[in-house]
């Protein structure tokens, strides 16, 4: 099998002088860490532990929805400080409300199946629950029946609701700045509301 | 999809909270989740997903048994399968979580979660695996289609106020109630 190995994306912040493979085997360990640091936090956070992902979806155990929005509030805050002062690039997942209605509940039904989703199953993997291997082998066929069927799902499917990159400041009339400070506090007041109420 | 059929006898509701929580705070977690995120994209130039590293790998082994028909799909076309960013993270995921398993005494090395086991029985195990396959397969499906899957969507999309990504992961959650109950609480 041939690797092929990704150009980076971040080439533009470095020396053009560096050698396109550095930079690419430099992605990919960063790419790595990133992921283990990931990886860590959640098996750390009980996320990769089955009766927790369960738990949530019974809506018994709510770990899985705290961790989500501390992420989402400490995230939301940085990255969009970060963009401010032109330190990153955004990447925002066009909105279409077909496709993300039904693969969302698509997905749903699917986690609840597994259990794990995406990357908290090869946390569970990495934490010795054998089950999430199953999960991999069904992700791997699953892409690939998508692959299958993407050309008709673009055509069809896609172009239902098609919204392109929509943000919730393009929606509201607020400025960007107050749209994510009144979201991170209202995301805040969810957490503290959950800490009072949630036994987990 | 009613497991009740074929295991009535074990109708009684299986508490989740009888086992093992987390072992750091759910909050600093997520907090550290959020301040990695922010160095994914500084550094790397790119949000934290999971799901797309399942499709580079699908893509690669459909490379290896039908080349020509591989690159024929509208999906392999425009996201060329290979060894990148995604399928590193992916694979540091399970570096990560086994460390901070084995750091915690938390290594499981079983088929049957507990909770299972305690809903279907000691001798699900092909129960089990078929359940999490077919689990897999739709997420994948429902991630591609979707556009992303709980972190990709759920962390990364939600914290840059993606409309469409705050629709997705409310749907999951919507999908993975109806069907947890279903196969739980019912």
């Amino acid at each position: 099998m041939s690797i092929t190995i990704e150009e980076s994306t971040s080439t533009s912040r470095h020396e053009k002088s560096v050698q396109v493979t550095t930079v690419a085997s430099r992605s990919l360990l960063l790419g790595l860490v990133f992921g283990a640091a990931f990886g860590f936090l959640l098996q750390k956070g009980g996320v990769a532990k089955y009766h927790v992902l369960i738990g949530q979806l019974l809506l018994a155990d709510f770990t899985v929805v705290k961790v989500m929005l501390s992420a989402v509030v400490v995230g939301m805050l940085g990255i969009h400080l970060l963009h401010h002062f032109e330190l990153v690039e955004l990447h925002i997942k066009p909105t279409r409300i077909a496709s993300n209605i039904f693969g969302g509940l698509l997905f749903g039904a699917g986690f609840a199946l597994s259990a794990y989703c995406p990357g908290t199953g090869a946390a569970a993997l990495g934490q010795g629950n054998l089950d999430s291997l199953a999960m991999i082998g069904g992700m791997i066929a699953g892409s690939f029946v998508f692959a299958e069927a993407s050309g008709w799902i673009s055509h069809r499917v896609d172009s239902i609701g098609d919204k392109g990159k929509l943000t919730l400041h393009d929606v509201l009339p607020l400025s960007r700045t107050l749209v994510v400070l009144g979201s991170a506090a209202l995301l805040s007041l969810v957490l503290i509301v959950l800490e009072l109420t949630t036994v987990r | 999809m009613n497991f009740n059929d074929h295991y009535s006898v074990l109708l009684a509701v299986v508490d989740p909270l009888q086992y093992a929580g987390p072992a750091w705070s759910p909050y600093l977690v997520g907090a550290l989740i959020g301040v990695l995120s922010m160095f994914t994209f500084y550094f790397s130039n790119k949000p934290l997903g999971a799901s797309t590293a399942y499709a580079r790998l699908a893509g690669m082994l459909g490379k290896l048994v039908a080349p020509s028909h591989t690159k024929s799909l509208k999906y392999f076309h425009d996201n060329p399968p290979k060894i990148g960013w995604e399928v590193m993270l992916v694979g540091g995921v399970v570096i990560g979580a086994l460390i901070a398993a084995w750091s915690g005494g938390e290594i499981t090395g079983r088929l049957l979660p507990a909770m299972w086991q305690e809903r279907f029985g000691a001798h699900s195990n092909l129960l089990r695996a078929i359940v999490a396959f077919v689990g897999g397969g739709f997420m994948a499906f429902g991630a591609r289609m979707a556009g992303g899957c709980t972190s990709g969507h759920g962390i990364s999309g939600t914290l840059q106020l993606a409309v469409g990504s705050w629709i997705a992961v409310i749907c999951i959650f919507i999908g993975g109630t109806i069907v947890a109950m279903l196969m739980f609480a019912v």
